[in-house]
């Protein structure tokens, strides 16, 4: 096993509030991480950190050994790690099509012309947008901006994909068929680190779980074991798992 | 809009052609009118080359108008015309870096005040340097020159500016500046170097600018910082481009064409009313054009072929968005 | 010569910061950027001068007809112009770009008008210009008058926001639009009633500064200049601030004057707004309204 992601000591003030309080943990390449917590203990400034949409006051980000503390978010990108936003974020006036082009057309190895139209129709397929290329995004329903925002995170080929609470606000069979198309994903290698609330999901997606609570990383192993810590319980889990 | 380039491309050199034969035709009037048209039709082009898809709003046109202006009174006599020429980019060109280094950071609105006390600090430093150093207040610019030279060379260089815009639009570039315009986080989380590529554009745009400075230069005979870095220039330019919609590249002079127009009758029948109707004619473009003129012919096009469907899942998510 | 350039510096200063105060409360509450705001300030010159030399009414006096009546016509524009626009805007930034471009085509509209009624000529009329014998030096009375008004002005707006039900609505409007909503604010109001606080200020303003100004229909813009740099050195919204940053606009503008060279006051100006823009974008003081 070896790990993708190694964060350490990473911290964050902003003003009086620290919202990243010296955090480490790491991401095996290959796995579905979780990322859990009660709402405001840190999980999407972590995200913001790591995608470099942050800087940290503190500590260091390494991808696969290489220290990408505080670089900016396009290098980032290009250097390996693909991210989708908890309120979905697609470019409205652009055709789903061009939103994964805007995916390809950057990356480290980028795809431009008719090559990247085809890469793009593969990818909208493989999200299950197939057949909505032409469509604006605009005109997509929740689900469907979901799933291209996705697809045009996956369009960067990345060593390292953040899901912001990308399940959230999906009803119970658009459930289903986003755990399974995570799940694919995760066959074919991709790694994904992912903040979610949803309980099943995290048990059916994540092999390690890593929990934060006011800033801080409360504990950090494998799934089950996560879910049976009494400090997890107490920290969160207890009132929130159904 | 996926029409062939070389098909675009020539049509639009048999257009050009067209119209270089203006000033064989045309007489003394008609060439003023031909030369003010082709002038603000580059402004407002490049100016929406930049502006459009950023949606940073510029009040510095004439800044760097005006810088190309005075390069030419300044060496317009001394040098070869065209080092005067390359010497005006290379002063437009470096103002712009500096400028959109350092302030194409700020947000939208600080940036447009920012592009408004610009245009006055130059051409006060410029008062102050003329009124101190050299003691002139105004320079006379005495270049072999006729109108239809000048309106040639406009030509040339509103060609020169259509290609690279259309280019630009066809290119991984002006790709990345419809990201930018559409979600400026999400572009720089797909790799989008987000402050190069407006930097890119806002030297470019600038450049145009600064070479139509350069050349409508020795029309005026005798200059002075006023003339040169007049604001109305920078005023009439956003009215133009707006007028015409800054999301095509056309769509600028769709605005020059009736405005340069009106302008021209107005000066010459109300010289008294003309800030007034002025005021009118901009107030009644923002709020009954927000898009411009090219953005209601596309509107229209659009509803024809297909209505829009407003879900509530559209709704929500613009609202959603912070 | 110190004490001199010392107290033409404070009582020009306090000219801007009087005229600032209106643009910040209009800006900071309103959310409208009134690029108009300096014809404003002119067209009080006007209805001063008009009231002075046809009807022999003292400026003073005239205070209280000018400035309700700037607050009666801002309130009109806000109501019948603006509201448009705050309707449409999706978010914050739409509206600052709307209203930019609005009140850029009513700045033409103002100056036409004062254009066609009175031509470009510089007009001016003296009152109260008696020499005060002060600190060794001497000044003009009708100076003092308008930083003494400056600082009332700004205690009582200050006063106002501070300790009033209406003021503190405005500030929370400031903050916030949508939660001062929700606590049961009407916000529609409280921005309307701020852009009309800063109309009736700018009316203020542009009467007292008639005393010694001359001014032509043309230099609107100047007035607006001058007072968004003030509004952005003491942070938008913020009355202390517009206090102090107008002070020392005026202060480092007649030092330069003195020491260095009169050509370049203006120069100076901008280059001090510049370089707060981009090393502080939020004011020399923080910004109270943000």
């Amino acid at each position: 096993m070896t790990t993708l992601l190694q964060v350490s000591g990473l911290t964050k003030r902003f003003g009086g509030l620290t919202a990243v309080r010296e955090a480490g943990f790491t991401v095996a390449a290959g796995e579905v991480t979780g990322l859990l917590g009660p709402n405001g203990s840190g999980k999407t400034t972590m995200m913001n950190l790591i995608s470099g949409n942050l800087k940290p006051d503190a500590g260091t980000v390494r991808l696969v050994g290489k220290d990408i503390t505080g670089r900016r978010p396009h290098l980032i990108a290009r250097g390996g790690i693909a991210r989708t936003f908890q309120l979905v974020r697609v470019i409205n006036d652009m055709t789903a099509r061009e939103n994964v082009v805007a995916g390809l057309a950057f990356r480290d190895r980028p795809l431009w012309g008719q090559a990247a139209a085809n890469e793009a129709d593969r990818l909208l397929e493989r999200v299950g947008l197939g057949g909505r290329a032409e469509a604006q995004a605009a005109e997509l329903t929740y689900v469907d901006q979901k799933r291209l925002e996705l697809a045009r995170a996956l369009a960067l080929s990345p060593r390292l994909l953040l899901l912001d609470e990308w399940l959230a606000g999906l009803n119970a069979s658009e459930l289903d068929g986003g755990i399974a198309l995570i799940r694919s994903l995760s066959q074919e290698g991709v790694t994904v680190l992912m903040v979610e609330h949803v309980m099943s999901a995290i048990r059916q997606l994540c092999e390690r779980c890593v929990v934060m609570n006011a800033g801080a990383i409360v504990a950090e192993g494998e799934t089950t074991a996560v879910m049976s810590d009494p400090a997890v319980i107490a920290a969160y889990l207890g009132e929130e798992d159904d | 809009m996926t029409a062939r380039p070389a098909l675009v491309i020539a049509a639009g050199a048999a257009v050009f052609a067209a119209l270089a034969l203006v000033p064989f035709v045309a007489d003394g009037y008609g060439m003023s009118l031909a030369i003010a048209i082709a002038n603000y039709a580059i402004l407002a082009t490049a100016w929406a080359l930049f502006s459009g898809p950023t949606r940073y709003i510029s009040l510095a046109t004439v800044a760097f108008f005006g810088v190309g202006a005075y390069t030419v009174a300044v060496l317009g006599e001394v040098l070869p015309w065209p080092i005067v020429v390359l010497a005006a980019a290379v002063n437009g060109t470096l103002l712009a870096f500096v400028v959109g280094l350092s302030t194409l950071r700020l947000a939208g609105i600080y940036f447009v005040i920012f592009s408004f006390g610009l245009t006055e600090l130059i051409r006060q430093v410029v008062t102050w340097y003329e009124v101190k150093v050299t003691n002139t207040v105004g320079r006379y610019v005495f270049l072999d020159t006729d109108q239809s030279m000048i309106y040639w060379q406009l030509l040339g260089l509103a060609a020169i500016l259509y290609l690279t815009g259309y280019l630009i639009g066809r290119s991984r570039l002006g790709f990345a500046l419809r990201v930018i315009g559409g979600d400026e986080t999400v572009a720089r989380h797909v790799g989008i170097d987000t402050t190069r590529a407006k930097l890119m554009l806002f030297v470019l745009s600038a450049l145009f600018m600064t070479l139509t400075g350069a050349i409508m230069a020795p029309r005026w005979t005798y200059i002075d910082p006023a003339i040169a870095f007049n604001p109305q220039i920078s005023f009439q330019t956003v009215i133009m481009a707006l007028l015409g919609g800054v999301q095509r590249l056309w769509g600028p002079l769709l605005g020059v064409i009736p405005l340069t127009l009106l302008f021209d009758w107005l000066n010459a029948n109300f010289p008294n009313h003309y800030l007034l109707i002025l005021g009118i004619v901009f107030m009644l473009i923002v709020y009954l054009l927000p898009q411009g003129v090219a953005g209601a012919i596309g509107k229209l096009s659009r509803s024809r072929t297909k209505p829009e469907p407003e879900t509530d899942r559209k709704a929500h998510s613009a609202e959603a968005r912070p | 010569m110190f004490t001199n350039a010392f107290l033409s510096g404070l009582t020009m200063g306090g000219t801007y910061a009087l005229v600032a105060m209106g643009l910040t409360l209009q800006y900071g509450v309103s959310r409208i950027m009134n690029l108009a705001y300096g014809e404003f300030v002119i067209a009080a010159c006007f209805a001063a001068l008009i009231l002075f030399t046809s009807m022999g009414i003292s400026p003073l006096l005239a205070l209280l007809v000018v400035a309700p009546a700037g607050f009666a016509v801002s309130w009109l524009i806000y109501r019948i112009l603006l509201t448009p626009l705050v309707r449409r805007a999706p978010n914050r930034g739409a509206l600052e770009v709307d209203s930019i471009l609005a009140t850029f085509g009513m700045l033409f509209i103002v100056q036409g008008i004062m254009l066609a009624l009175f031509g470009g000529d510089y007009s001016s009329y003296s009152y109260f210009n008696t020499p005060v014998e002060l600190l060794g030096t001497t000044i003009a009375a009708n100076r003092l008058i308008v930083l003494a008004v400056a600082l009332a002005v700004a205690l009582a707006a200050w006063s106002f926001l501070m300790h009033t039900r209406s003021g503190t609505a405005m500030r929370a409007v400031a903050v916030d639009p949508v939660a001062a909503g929700l606590v049961a604010i009407d916000v529609r109001w409280a921005a309307a009633a701020a852009f009309a606080l800063g109309g009736a200020i700018a009316a203020t303003g542009g009467v007292l500064v008639s005393m010694f100004l001359t001014f032509n229909a043309n230099i609107g813009v100047v007035f607006t200049m001058k007072a968004l740099i003030v509004v952005i050195m003491g942070g938008v919204g913020n009355i202390a601030g517009a206090l102090a940053a107008g002070l020392i606009l005026g202060l480092a503008e007649s030092f330069v004057a003195t020491y260095v060279d009169p050509g370049l006051t203006i120069a100076v100006t901008y280059a001090i707004f510049l370089a707060v823009l981009l090393l502080r974008p939020n004011g020399l003081f923080g910004a109270r309204a943000r």
